[in-house]
């Protein structure tokens, strides 16, 4: 199951740098349950990959883990040289999404700001450091610009579309100009146009900032022509690949360890038929 | 006090300048002010969070606990100050810690501050029927509604210290518990320790509502504490400029409420709150929408009568 993580990895991209994330036969346990186990997976930057699978599989989990928030059973993951360790701000990180309530009444370019200085001790001072203030608000309007919510940056954000919202959050883990993004089903709850606009704003981000990309989605279809590879989780189990070598009845079937069939639309779309609807169904109502 | 006072107070007259120097002329106008003053500031800037944090419902739970506290410590010969203090804090850590696990559990919170509540009525009737007149500086009345009019130098020292301390440690966390209040998933994920704040809050919340229990009473505290900053949340989104906005609100009510208490005999607490009431009625009216703090506030003060 990781050899085509591999032979992917040579082909894609240049062989010869180090990769921004290494994960080396990693496990998870959770309350005594194994989540997934002997995960290898290498990151270059500027990749983009897409976390697949099932609810409740540990895609999240997964992310999570390597953000340093969630401590291995096994193995190790390696971001930047470095052991994975929270508070990393070379990752810029998109939970899953629980939006703002209408009566938050904070403006668009505040939220995004806190991802600058958000944990700095003590009050800004603008009128003590004008030159730092200033560069601050230009790394914010560039996060702003980058994903395309000039227009609405300085209404509450309360106020905002899902769509909008979760530009904006993008933009927040945009600003330190960090080299991996992690977004965590960040297309979730957005209507079939909002989909494709944020879809379409991380591949661009990818592609202008070299920023490696991994998005956990549920749906690979509206990501499909940005993503390089994915990975599949499911029954604790993981699979690594270009989307032609891994979205395959061979390989899905395996992974759930029971006859899935994956059928391809004339347009390119991926339905995957069988097990996993199932899974998806049984998994409906995990609590958020 | 206040309204014993006003007959022999001079009367308002159209020259305003004349008037605040007539109301400065007295020592307990002059230290109510000052008292007011620094109270308000405090009120104001952690009530900010308060309405960021969606924790008024913490606040109007602990003014009760301060209710309690204060009589409780007044009926045992303690000093009510220091006992409300004390009683308020430890509430709240309680509260802080057992915070994610009381979320949704409205009726168990209802049942314990019920009781609490009945606990201060015990003591009420206790201090009345034992300790009141002998001359510790209390009465049951100005727990529940405050008299400001009635702060000693002693208490403004003691308002001064803690209230700057305060301060100092609300405005070097802001930021952090900005973010934490916001967005507390990504705000752990970059390494700010999310519940640390939660807790460290909670103890400033606790120091403020015991403060402002002294201004405006325990059943005002609201006042001073969430009507400021729910307006400056209203009318600004940059959070640093509604948060001293909410101070600047806060002070202007306690001056204005204190002004008006001088000249027509009604007590202060009733006049700030009624500023702060009506203003925000204004406001909220005026952007055409209800707040969730306002349908709030209405329901529990109503299920307290």
């Amino acid at each position: 199951m990781h050899e085509s993580s591999f032979s992917s990895l040579s082909t894609a991209t240049p062989a010869t740098l180090a990769p921004v994330i290494q994960v080396e036969d990693a496990a998870v346990d959770l309350a005594g349950r194994t989540i997934w186990r002997e995960v290898r997976l290498a990151v270059q930057a500027g990749e983009f990959l897409a976390i697949l699978g099932p609810n409740g599989a540990g895609k999240s989990t997964l992310l999570k883990a390597i953000l340093g928030l969630i401590p291995l059973s096994a193995g190790k993951i390696i971001v930047l040289g470095q052991p994975a360790r929270r508070g990393n701000a070379a990752i810029g990180y998109v939970p899953q999404r629980r939006h703002f309530e209408s009566d938050v009444h904070i403006g668009g370019r505040s939220i995004v700001r806190l991802g600058l200085d958000g944990g700095n001790w003590g009050l800004p001072l603008p009128f003590l450091q004008p030159r730092k203030a200033r560069e601050a608000s230009m790394r914010v309007q560039e996060a702003i610009d980058l994903v395309g919510a000039t227009a609405y940056a300085d209404r509450p954000i309360g106020e905002l579309s899902g769509g909008e919202q979760q530009r904006l959050l993008i933009a927040q883990a945009l600003v330190t100009r960090p080299r991996i993004l992690a977004l965590d089903e960040p297309l979730d709850s957005l209507d079939l146009r909002n989909q494709q606009g944020v879809a379409g704003v991380i591949r661009q981000i990818s592609r202008e900032t070299g920023a490696a990309v991994l998005l956990v989605a549920h749906d690979v279809n509206p990501i499909l022509a940005a993503v390089d590879r994915v990975v599949y989780i499911a029954h604790g189990q993981v699979a690594v690949g270009t989307p032609q070598e891994v979205i395959t009845t061979e390989t899905l079937s395996r992974l759930y360890n029971t006859p899935v069939e994956v059928l391809r639309a004339s347009d390119g779309r991926i339905v995957v038929v069988g097990q996993a609807e199932e899974e998806v169904d049984s998994h409906a109502h995990r609590p958020r | 006090m206040s309204v014993s006072i006003a007959g022999v107070l001079p009367p308002f007259t159209p020259n305003l300048w004349q008037d605040i120097q007539v109301m400065l002329h007295y020592d307990f106008m002059r230290q109510a002010l000052l008292g007011g003053t620094i109270l308000s500031i405090v009120a104001g800037l952690v009530g900010y969070f308060v309405v960021l944090r969606h924790q008024a419902f913490a606040g109007e739970s602990l003014s009760d606990v301060a209710f309690t506290g204060a009589l409780g410590g007044a009926a045992l010969g303690l000093n009510p100050f220091n006992a409300l203090i004390v009683a308020t804090v430890v509430v709240a850590l309680v509260m802080g810690v057992f915070g994610e696990r009381l979320r949704g559990r409205d009726v168990a919170i209802g049942t314990v501050l019920a009781w609490v509540l009945g606990l201060g009525a015990f003591f009420l009737s206790l201090f009345t029927a034992n300790v009141s007149g002998t001359g510790t500086g209390i009465s049951g009345v100005s727990v529940l509604f405050g008299n400001i009019l009635g702060i000693s130098t002693g208490q403004i020292g003691t308002i001064a210290l803690i209230s700057g301390l305060a301060i100092l440690a609300l405005l070097l966390i802001s930021r952090p518990l900005l973010f934490a209040s916001l967005d507390p998933d990504v705000a752990a994920a970059r390494g700010i320790p999310v519940r640390v704040l939660g807790l460290g809050f909670m103890v400033l919340l606790a120091v403020t509502v015991s403060e402002a229990t002294l201004a405006v009473g325990a059943l005002l505290v609201f006042a001073l504490l969430l009507l400021p900053a729910a307006i400056a949340n209203q009318i600004v989104t940059r959070p640093f400029v509604a948060l001293v906005l909410a101070a600047a609100l806060a002070v202007a009510f306690t001056w204005l409420g204190i002004a008006i208490g001088f000249y027509t005999g009604y007590p202060s607490s009733v006049c700030i709150s009624l500023l702060a009431f009506l203003s925000y009625v204004v406001v909220v009216g005026g952007s055409g929408r209800i707040h969730h703090t306002f349908l709030f506030l209405c329901t529990r003060k109503e299920g307290l009568r």
